[in-house]
């Protein structure tokens, strides 16, 4: 028989982790899908009644989003206008049903290329919090994310939630999913990104990521570059070129061929740039 | 631990283990079977309930999360007096529920919306409901009754007097159970002694087996009661759909040809039967290489599927009428191309279920099924029984459009109940559903068109091959149904049709809604596209001018005498194609290149009933003593309303109101045969007979009562009294002979079998007693940077010879509209690789745009009250009205179906190329 355990203290959680392999579970959304017509037999740390790890807080310079708060939480919590592209993200999770379960933290520990969540929080340079009994860590998430399904967490560790360094309060973000059908629809190719203009209006910085082009979503970074010091108007969208998405290593798949996510790709991101700067 | 939670509203205590998902613990622990599971993945939405007043799926709940909080399902909602909330009420008003599987989680969802919004729009209705798959209704129905929650718009229903109920929009006899959660599917209801069976499928397409030593597996699992293989089945272990092929064994016998394929199965305890991986059970594998595809299957030296099958040719169909090939030399303009569809998922939100148990030296198998005689005989086959020690109770369908008129779960559970002689269920797994149940048949067509200048039709040619997968199944009908619908609704003086079925490894390809007509459909209606822009006609004119109308014949040389009503179709949807094709263009002439509107028209035809092959149905109504009025119905409700619609015709023809006619269905015991609710021929065929077995029923009242034809009934207790303008008649029922089927005093039956003659070796003859014609056309916005397609609007006009009940017809015109939408445009099943709801995309709430429906009504004398079929036909003319309208809006043609974004990107791109 597997062991079951939902704690309500971290300190309790940390310390069944420390005692041997465990699963953690918080919404459930991507555990029970990958276990369809078997009994799961390992053993589970369910994390969802842990006092403080279920809120979206404004700690001052930052925001932090905790391990059990869920898409609804985001979508209902009151944050600045360049959290818009994650609040357009966490509509696209599923259906309510599971933006009402499913966990941010959740999305990306799942570390799936197409988790809607992560190219948002690339482009924000979320910090991922990674405690254990033996400490606390921080990990840039682009750096925690290794590769499919695959992350940076130590068995021991679990992460406890989201450090979101703030933008000014005029940046502006969005998020651009491509799928083939309305709801309910794993992206073909998914851009996000987030834009800060100075007052004479030139963009000061710019974070573009795009997911589902490559194991883990990708910050197009000499886009960026060559993005800031332009005056922020729809004609930015004309420097792209397709050289700025050599980051990217697309695969074909039933949802669509390598050539077409990078064409895709090409067009979301002009697409976000002329909303943004225009 | 015990966990206790609010269970709509009162409080529910489980010792289930804390990680169980809270839709078993509902339905396995609680009794609460009201929630049902589509895919135990959190894709389908059926299982919704909700926690603490939020929609969740609560098959990703662990039932440890719903410890001291409140839980609500569908058996919450109706107050406690019983009577339906108006949302309810909506639902079952608008006929929002069809099957039903999916509605439970529709009102869960729609629940939590009102919770948050009273007054919602339509976008915020689709965004809350949008995580719930329907597969019958295309969901506008649906929103349409939460709508009505909102701003009720007065419409009241009434059930149709006596005489009124043919055509009547009266509501559904089984409407009430599918939205308050009592309706019974294949999965909820089994004794709870019960033992579970699953099979152990096969990881590989081909191969050859041997199967170990299974007693290392019975130590380790105390739970374990047997394990079922190909030795222990005592009749023919082979299975089919036609009485003289058997070629899908119920166990696979040291070869498996597909992926899924049923290898063993364990019998035992829940926790065994589950707990057990399938590496665990000893079964060694030598692997083939896959023959995926009509490339690989028809190459030289090709592995044989099947012994006596050279090439790997299952069977050629072929129609021969004048001279196509001299014929096409004549014409002015010839077209030609050629069209490719891959294999599609019946997707039924209802995975296959059922229970059986066996009794002295008969079997009864409680089961969800398209089909209850054709199972019965199977089942009958396979443990070598005689057919009538073989009972089959049908549960509700959850869906079934094809996929469920072959065997699913009935071998195991029948065979398992008939040696351990206890209660045995199965429920299959949304993968298993997916990998196992049959597909439609994925097809590579090469076709030419011949017309002359003035637009008339000349000639068609038409080679298709269909890839049938790993067994025949349906594949015969395919073949046959090809070349006899193959030009199209049209009159074409020559024609020349083959199509051959082809085996690989790929799943059985089966029944799907249309058998292999809606794939042909794309070819034919591209070519009209084409050559009406060659000649420069309007392409819905063409059609006009080219539909077969009464007094013409078919390419297979049926002359139609009655109910042909293209033309009037294709009449209706004049005005509103005219608009639309205007509007487009004006669109495009006013917006940036980067979306392109569309409007493009597709037409169909559609033989009801088996093709050249005797299906007759027969019908029983009887009275007993204390008057009670019963209809044993064998045409089995999957979700199309036979049960409602048999009623109805039962009704004018006896001369009663629908609401004192009980209706006893489905049972092989308790009814008759009414062959299998497939082919669009229940409302023909089955409503025929019971129109007969009333009428009859009605004379033999009327000579009792020597009563004229005007005559009125009531009944009273042990009486019937015949009015007769003045005279009255009082006819006592305890005092006849209670020797009637079903202990009834007076007994009405009837057998329609519809007239249909064999087809000779040109395919000459009369292969159906009717058709189905309809046109439909499309609305459509194409992203050309992206290539995505969203279908905007469609108008769909169909010949259903007269509408039993419009309300039906048109739900199942909404529901072949989304399935043809998801065809054209999604659906793409590959073994293996999409065999779960969110890797296969079916259309949900945000894909089905609005649909107006023009019903034409050109009688058809064979059948009842003038009706025919419609199951089908709705789905045939929507993909090719959306390529035609893909076609308008960018100039480019698609060829294979889906047409996914990146296929129709690169054909753009493709396009750009050609014109510098």
């Amino acid at each position: 028989m597997s062991s079951y355990v939902r704690p309500t203290t971290l300190s309790d959680a940390l310390g069944s982790l420390a005692e041997g392999r465990r699963t953690i579970v918080a919404g459930g959304t991507d555990f029970y899908p990958a276990r369809v017509g078997t009994i799961p037999d390992e053993d589970v740390l369910d994390i969802t009644s842990i006092d403080g790890l279920r809120l979206i807080e404004d700690k001052g310079d930052h925001y932090f989003i905790g391990a059990a708060a869920t898409w609804t939480d985001l979508i209902r919590a009151d944050l600045p206008d360049w959290f818009s592209a994650m609040k357009l993200a966490a509509r696209e999770v599923g259906g309510q049903q599971i933006q009402n379960a499913g966990t941010v933290v959740g999305n990306v520990c799942n570390a799936s290329p197409a988790a809607d969540g992560v190219p948002g929080l690339i482009a924000l340079e979320a910090i991922v919090r990674l405690v254990s009994v033996s400490g606390e860590r921080d990990v840039p998430i682009s750096e925690f994310i290794l590769g499919n399904r695959r992350t940076a967490r130590d068995p021991i560790e679990m992460v406890t939630g989201l450090v979101v360094p703030k933008f000014s309060n005029d940046a502006k973000s969005t998020f651009l999913k491509l799928g083939a059908r309305k709801y309910l629809v794993i992206s073909i190719v998914m851009v996000s990104a987030i834009m800060e203009k100075a007052a004479d209006g030139a963009i000061t910085r710019c974070n573009i990521a795009v997911g589902s082009c490559s194991e883990v979503a990708k910050r197009l970074r000499d886009l960026e570059v060559l993005l800031v010091g332009n005056h922020a108007d729809a004609s930015v969208a004309d420097l792209i070129t397709t050289d700025h998405l050599s980051p990217l290593s697309p695969i074909g798949d039933v949802r669509g061929s390598a050539d077409y996510r990078l064409d895709a790709a090409l067009t979301l991101v002009r697409r976000a740039l002329v909303e943004l700067a225009g | 631990m015990a966990i206790a939670f609010n269970l709509n509203g009162k409080t529910a205590v489980t010792d289930a283990d804390p990680i169980c998902r809270l839709a078993n613990v509902l339905r396995e622990n609680l009794g609460y079977t009201g929630t049902k599971i589509g895919c135990d993945a959190g894709d389908c939405g059926a299982c919704t309930v909700l926690l603490d007043g939020e929609q969740v799926c609560s098959c990703l709940v662990p039932v440890a999360q719903v410890e001291g909080r409140n839980v609500m399902t569908v058996e919450g909602l109706a107050s406690k007096n019983g009577r339906l909330t108006a949302l309810q009420q909506a639902f079952h008003e608008y006929s929002a529920a069809q099957c039903g599987i999916c509605t439970p989680g529709m009102l869960m969802a729609a629940e939590d919306l009102f919770k948050h919004n009273e007054t919602p729009t339509e976008d915020q209705i689709m965004d809350a409901m949008g995580g719930v798959l329907c597969r019958c209704t295309g969901y506008r129905n649906i929103v349409d009754a939460v709508k009505h929650v909102v701003r009720p718009n007065g419409v009241s229903f009434k059930n149709p007097t006596v005489g009124d109920a043919m055509g009547a929009r009266a509501l559904k006899t089984d409407g009430i159970q599918k939205v308050d959660g009592t309706e019974k599917y294949g999965a909820d209801e089994a004794p709870a002694d019960a033992l579970w069976a699953r099979a152990v499928r096969s990881p590989y397409a081909n191969a050859t087996f041997t199967l170990g030593d299974f007693q290392p597996l019975y130590n380790k699992w105390p739970g374990l009661v047997r394990v079922l293989t190909a030795a222990d089945v005592p009749g023919l272990n082979g299975y089919g759909v036609y009485p003289h092929i058997k070629d899908q064994p119920a166990f696979a016998d040291g070869e498996v040809r597909f992926k899924g394929e049923n290898v063993v199965a364990l019998i035992g305890d829940y926790d065994s039967v589950y707990g057990i991986s399938n590496e665990d059970v000893p079964i060694v594998y030598e692997r083939r290489d896959d023959i995926y595809g009509l490339d690989a299957a028809l190459a030289d030296n090709a592995h044989l599927i099947h012994e006596g099958y050279p090439g790997n040719v299952m069977a050629e169909g072929y129609v021969r009428k004048g001279n196509a090939a001299a014929a096409m030399k004549t014409a002015d303009v010839v077209v030609e191309d050629s069209y490719q569809t891959g294999f599609v998922e019946h997707g039924y939100i209802e995975p296959e279920a059922g229970w059986a148990r066996r009794v002295g030296d008969r079997l009864e198998i409680t089961v969800s099924t398209q089909a209850p005689y054709m199972d019965r005989d199977e089942v009958a086959n396979i443990i070598g029984l005689p057919k009538e020690s073989v009972r089959i109770i049908p549960t509700a369908c959850g869906g079934g459009f094809g996929g469920k008129l072959d065997l699913g779960v009935h071998p195991v559970i029948g065979l398992a109940a008939w040696i351990l002689n206890k209660p045995v269920r199965c429920t299959w797994n949304r993968l298993e559903s997916m990998s196992a149940s049959t597909k439609r048949h994925p097809s590579r067509i090469t076709a030419r068109y011949g017309c002359n200048l003035s637009g008339d039709l000349i000639a068609y040619e038409v080679d298709g091959d269909f890839d049938t997968g790993a067994y025949v199944s349906w594949g015969l009908t395919v073949k046959d149904r090809v070349p006899v619908h193959a030009t199209g609704p049209y009159f074409v003086p020559n024609v020349e049709a083959k199509a051959r079925g082809i085996f690989t490894n790929g799943t059985p390809a089966g029944a799907f809604r249309g058998f292999g007509i809606p794939q042909a459909a794309i070819a034919h209606d591209n070519l009209m596209d084409r050559m009406a822009e060659e000649i420069g006609m309007d392409p819905l004119e063409f059609r006009l001018r080219n539909a077969i109308r009464k007094g013409q014949e078919t390419a297979t040389g049926q002359v139609l005498e009655y109910s042909a009503g293209l033309d009037q179709c294709l009449e209706a949807l004049r005005s509103p194609w005219k608009k639309a094709r205007a509007a487009a263009e004006k669109f495009n002439a006013e917006t940036d290149d980067v979306k392109r509107r569309g409007v493009g028209v597709g037409c169909m035809w559609y033989g009801c009933g088996n093709t050249s092959l005797s299906n007759p149905s027969t019908m029983q109504v009887g009275i007993g003593s204390s008057g009670t009025v019963t209809l044993y119905s064998g045409a089995q409700d999957i979700g199309q309303g036979t049960n409602t619609t048999m009623v109805q015709v039962v009704a004018d023809a006896l001369g009663v109101r629908m609401d004192q006619i009980k209706l006893v269905w489905g049972d092989t015991d308790m009814t008759a045969d009414a062959g299998k609710s497939s082919a669009s021929r229940q409302a023909y065929v089955s409503g025929r007979a019971a129109m007969e077995a009333g009428q009859n029923l009605r004379r033999q009242i009327l000579r009792m009562a020597n009563a004229g034809d005007s005559a009125t009934f009531e009944f009273g207790e042990g009486t019937l009294t015949v009015t007769d303008g003045g005279a009255v008649r009082e006819i006592d029922l305890t005092g006849l002979s209670a020797n009637k089927h079903g202990g009834n005093v007076l007994l009405g039956e009837a057998t329609f079998d519809p007239p249909a003659t064999p087809l000779d070796e040109m395919g000459q003859g009369n292969p159906y007693g009717t058709y189905g014609f309809g046109a439909q056309v499309a609305q459509v916005e194409v992203d050309t940077e992206l290539g995505t397609v969203k279908v905007l609007h469609v108008w769909a006009a169909h010949d259903v010879g007269a509408a039993i009940n419009p309300i039906q017809v048109e739900g199942q015109i909404h529901g072949g509209v989304a399935q043809g939408l998801g065809l054209a445009l999604m659906e793409e099943y590959i073994p293996g690789r999409t065999e779960n709801l969110h890797d296969y995309l079916m259309p949900t709430f945000g894909d089905v745009p609005p649909i107006d429906v023009f019903l034409i009504e050109d009688p058809e004398p064979t059948g009842p009250y003038g009706a025919k079929g419609i199951g089908e036909p709705a789905l045939i003319p929507t993909p090719p009205a959306i390529f035609g309208a893909i076609y308008h809006a960018t100039g480019v043609h698609m060829k294979q179906a889906p047409a996914t974004p990146d296929r129709v990107r690169a054909a753009i791109l493709a396009h750009k190329e050609e014109i510098p």
